[in-house]
């Protein structure tokens, strides 16, 4: 592996129109033998203002890893994650994450976990449960304000999820797998709504999922991570389709199926890969 | 089942145990009644003793000073539990350094601590008190050192992302995780606070619920001794259905696992 360069290749255009930049971004962890190993390999990726860019690759492969490295939860064994423009370390107060798992606090109720955000942050308590109610209803959940995490279904404590990252006005989402636990009916409505919302505000979003079919749907670009271990960035896919999408409509789209086919043609070999890998390993 | 004929079997089982109580010790069916009653009571010498006592008056005495070293205890443990337990918690070598020595005072059977309170604290309350603190801390202790270490990470990146500085953290995500797990085990650490006072009070006191059954005991009067028990039985019952309200009231959050 290489020493990260100092520039990654393409970083052209105003620097505040790059909200993302990794460069030579490494990233490993150490392990119980004393050795690291190397979740993520060399990696350069931009993602620019307003961009809807989505992570694809097999399991196992380190797109979160990615994720928490830009969050700042985690720090990079070499190279630099730039955020408009500045270097950064610690945690990266410019983003939203919604992650896979659940995240709500759950002794909070779901008015009080979206209000926390701004809460932290200064807002006087009326005035932001005020703003996580209009947020609350924005996501559909006007009537289950009141409610406690665990009695609200998947679905809707990922939308309590969506309006608590998003109340906070974050110039950057990161999304890891966020729909992941969901039945599929309820994946294409949270997909919309996240359409709906992003077409409403335009942020920059790095969305990382295994769900190819999700991934051109929403997203600008779709990014393919190789299988792990010391994954990198194999291919980078524009989404020539139009917006306004809806997630049920644009899958009969004859130029969805042209760049699912081209997409998939590189990713099955990686997703084979990824399974043998695992199986060594197992 | 149906709940009143639940409700009427369980009293049931409580009529028919006084009732065989009562015919053991009256009549020859079951051998010979002085015997009995000398071993056992009698339940209606028993109900007379608690009669006179709520007549006239002194057992509400008794049942203060009970109530107010359990209470007391249970603060002063439970107070000190979530401080040590918080501070060990984010404090992990600390913790290990002083992980052998928590074990082995968690190990020692506290009751022979008794007279070691009683010589330094007197034969007052704070000797009982003391006894039920060192019930009540380790459990609370231990209860909040492990809510502290077992809140969620993706919860805690969550909070961190959300702009979350450390004392913000501390308030709201580690202190209602550690409090969720102290509540939960709310029941044993009150029921140790109750024990404690009882405990110290059977040991060496001049007041109290132990001291009360002490006495009767060092006079070979059982029916006072079965008396004392059956006041203590219903006090804890009283306090374990308080506790009870009290928990509904904080654990609202949580989701309603099948009811002990």
């Amino acid at each position: 592996m290489t020493i990260a360069p100092k520039h990654a290749a393409g970083s052209s255009g105003p620097a505040d129109s790059r909200a993302v930049e990794l460069q030579g971004v490494r990233i490993a962890f150490p392990m119980a033998n004393g050795t690291a190993y190397e979740a993520v390999g060399e990696t350069n990726l931009e993602v620019r203002d307003r961009e809807f860019v989505a992570i694809v690759g097999p399991t196992g492969c380190g797109k979160s890893t990615l994720l928490n490295a830009t969050a700042g939860l985690i720090k990079p064994a070499a190279g630099n994650v730039r955020i408009f423009g500045k270097a950064h370390t610690g945690i990266n107060a410019h983003a939203g994450y919604l992650f896979q798992q659940d995240s709500l606090m759950p002794w909070k109720t779901a008015v009080d976990n979206v209000a926390i955000g701004l809460e932290v942050a200064g807002v006087a308590r009326r005035e932001a449960l005020e703003r996580a109610r209009e947020w609350l209803s924005r996501v559909g959940l006007a009537a289950f304000a009141d409610r406690y995490p665990h009695m609200l279904s998947g679905g809707q404590r990922k939308r309590v999820g969506l309006a608590q990252v998003l109340i906070r006005d974050p110039k950057i989402i990161l999304m890891d797998e966020p729909f992941g636990p969901l039945d599929a009916q309820t994946r294409l409505i949270m997909g919309d709504l996240l359409l709906d919302l992003w077409t409403a505000d335009q942020k920059a979003v790095m969305f990382v999922t295994h769900d190819l079919d999700e991934a051109i749907g929403l997203a600008d670009r779709v990014i393919i991570m190789s299988a792990g271990p010391a994954s990198r960035i194999i291919g980078d896919y524009t989404i020539p389709l139009a917006r306004p999408r809806n997630m049920a409509d644009i899958k009969s789209a004859p130029e969805f199926h042209e760049v699912h086919r081209e997409i998939w043609n590189a990713l099955k070999e990686e997703v084979l890969k990824g399974y043998k890998q695992a199986e060594k390993l197992s | 089942m149906n709940r009143a004929v639940l409700l009427t079997l369980q009293i049931l089982v409580a009529v028919v145990t006084i009732a065989l109580w009562h015919v053991a010790t009256t009549t020859t069916l079951l051998g010979n009644p002085k015997t009995i009653s000398f071993f056992f009571g009698e339940p209606i010498l028993v109900a007379e003793r608690i009669v006179s006592w709520v007549q006239e008056g002194s057992i509400w005495y008794h049942l203060g000073i009970t109530l107010t070293e359990a209470a007391l205890a249970f603060a002063i443990g439970s107070i000190g539990g979530v401080v040590i337990g918080f501070w060990f918690a984010r404090r992990p070598l600390l913790a290990a350094v002083f992980d052998p020595y928590v074990k082995a005072a968690n190990a020692l059977p506290r009751v022979v601590l008794a007279p070691i309170f009683a010589l330094w604290l007197g034969l007052g309350i704070w000797s009982k008190v003391a006894l039920g603190v060192t019930l009540v801390f380790f459990i609370v202790f231990f209860n909040v050192y492990q809510g502290v270490k077992e809140v969620s990470p993706a919860v805690l990146s969550n909070a961190r992302m959300l702009g979350m500085n450390g004392r913000q953290l501390l308030r709201h995500v580690y202190l209602p995780s550690a409090l969720s797990w102290m509540f939960s085990s709310l029941h044993t650490s009150v029921g140790f606070a109750v024990v404690g006072a009882v405990v110290g009070e059977y040991l060496g006191s001049a007041a109290g619920l132990g001291y009360l059954i002490h006495e009767a005991e060092s006079v070979f009067d059982v029916n006072g001794v079965f008396a004392g028990m059956v006041v203590l039985t219903f006090f804890v019952i009283l306090v374990d259905w308080i506790v009870t309200l009290v928990e509904n009231r904080l654990l609202v959050w949580r989701p309603k696992t099948s009811a002990i």
